[in-house]
């Protein structure tokens, strides 16, 4: 048993081995250790959403997993949700399109939330959308945009 | 909003698991889902000095069916049980109650085991443990046990589990013909904890009289209220809505909940009251289509 723990997680596709201190959450790691600063923190308490990211392919708040339960796991921030100089994901462009964020300090979250939801939902009724998406706050925009966009994107991102 | 120090151990096997529990129980603590525990180790309301993650242990994440008893092991997460298409024809209390639990990326990773060892009074799964008369398989050095529901949850968030043992497994029992299950509860907000939430669970008998019946709620006492006297109040009745509005008020009387910045005593008594007579009514619609026990 250690207080540090060796960890091989692959992130946004590109592998990495780190030792981590086994208290670290995973959402500190990705953004100290690296360099991904666009999973945000809100509460740190799994209250907020601000930091959800897909660990094996499932949406989950990074502030309240540790770094170590991430060794020989697959995770996607925003930053590996569509290439730096190619188009947006179609997600990313129906928030943009609708209006679903202002300050965009939620949005990382929101993205990845909707990820995971829309992978599997097709034409979900606004109430469904609601429920997806009630995990996470959004101080900003009333969540009018944000439910059109997620409307949007189920519409126009070929899955 | 970080956790204090603490060591770290992930066991590859149900032995190594126990035993590590044997050796650290007292200091440690066990992470499954992580979903509560994650908070109360960010804010610092728990500290252990262990902890032992159990998510390696595979062989715990079944859900089966087996003597017509529904298996939920250790590592089923909230979210998997939800999917499963065998849970809702046969216990449905168990599929109604589970969008409530927090939220999708709560439950993506939040474990059923999890939530009732946590025993949060105002948590869903204890309470629909309670209703189904679940049995909870324990394991700990000295070898395994099985304690009722009824008599697993003790206090807020404390349980009959001493500190070197683990819950790996919920077994739910088969339900009986013409049943039905109802689960409706109130929450500020969706996916936040209910002001107050209700398991019903209605048996009819073959002229249409009530033949067994169980409220089970949340958020109105230390651990999920039984209301067993409120309750028999049907049995042997033909369930009506007067009916139903007698036991309501009586199971509202027996509660006894507490009066927080959410909602007062007497306002959740209110609820409790409403959220039965509109349960016991859904219970009884499906008992009735319900002829073969599935």
């Amino acid at each position: 048993m250690e207080r540090k723990k060796t960890i091989h997680v692959t992130v946004n596709g590109e592998e990495y081995e780190r030792e981590v201190e086994v208290r670290k959450t995973l959402a500190d790691f990705l953004r100290e250790d690296l360099g991904l600063r666009g999973t945000h923190l809100g509460c740190e308490h799994g209250v907020c959403g601000a930091c959800t990211v897909l660990f094996n392919d499932s949406s989950v708040r990074s502030c309240i997993i540790y770094a170590a339960q991430a060794d020989e796991t697959e995770i996607l921030t925003i930053e590996g949700l569509a290439p730096a100089a190619g188009p947006l994901h179609p997600i990313q462009e129906a928030f943009r399109d609708k209006h679903g964020l202002q300050c965009g300090f939620c949005t990382p979250g929101f993205v990845l939330a909707s990820l995971d939801f829309l992978v599997e939902a097709r034409e979900p009724s606004e109430e469904e959308i609601r429920e997806a998406i009630s995990g996470n706050l959004c101080r900003c925009t009333g969540y009018q945009g944000i439910v059109e966009a997620i409307r949007a994107a189920d519409a126009n991102w070929e899955r | 909003m970080k956790p204090a120090p603490f060591e770290y151990v992930a066991p590859e096997s149900l032995e190594e698991a126990t035993s590590l529990l044997g050796e650290h129980g007292e200091v440690g603590k066990i992470l499954a889902g992580g979903q509560s525990l994650g908070p109360l180790l960010n804010m610092r309301l728990a500290s252990p000095e262990v902890l032992i993650d159990i998510n390696r242990l595979e062989e715990l994440s079944y859900i089966r069916q087996r003597d017509g008893h529904l298996e939920i092991g250790a590592l089923a997460r909230q979210r998997t049980v939800e999917r499963s298409p065998a849970i809702p024809r046969r216990w449905p209390l168990i599929s109604d109650a589970m969008p409530y639990v927090g939220h999708m990326t709560l439950r993506n990773r939040g474990t059923v085991c999890g939530s009732i060892a946590h025993a949060d009074p105002a948590a869903e799964l204890p309470a629909v443990a309670t209703a189904l008369d679940a049995e909870l398989r324990v394991l700990g050095p000295e070898g395994e046990r099985t304690v009722p529901a009824a008599d697993f949850f003790l206090s807020y968030m404390t349980t009959n589990l001493e500190p070197e043992e683990l819950l790996a497994e919920v077994r739910f029992p088969p339900p009986q013909p013409r049943t039905g299950h109802a689960w409706f509860e109130i929450a500020r907000r969706h996916g936040d904890y209910a002001l107050v939430g209700v398991a019903a669970v209605l048996t009819l008998r073959d002229d249409g009289a009530c033949d067994a019946a169980r409220l089970v709620y949340t958020g109105v006492a230390p651990v999920p209220f039984d209301a067993r006297e409120a309750a028999e109040l049907l049995v042997g009745e033909q369930p009506s809505e007067d009916s139903f509005a007698e036991v309501a008020e009586h199971a509202a009387k027996a509660s006894e909940p507490g009066t927080d910045v959410h909602a007062s005593a007497g306002y959740r008594r209110h609820l409790l009251g409403l959220l039965t007579r509109r349960a016991l009514g859904k219970a009884l619609e499906r008992a009735r289509g319900d002829e073969d026990g599935a």
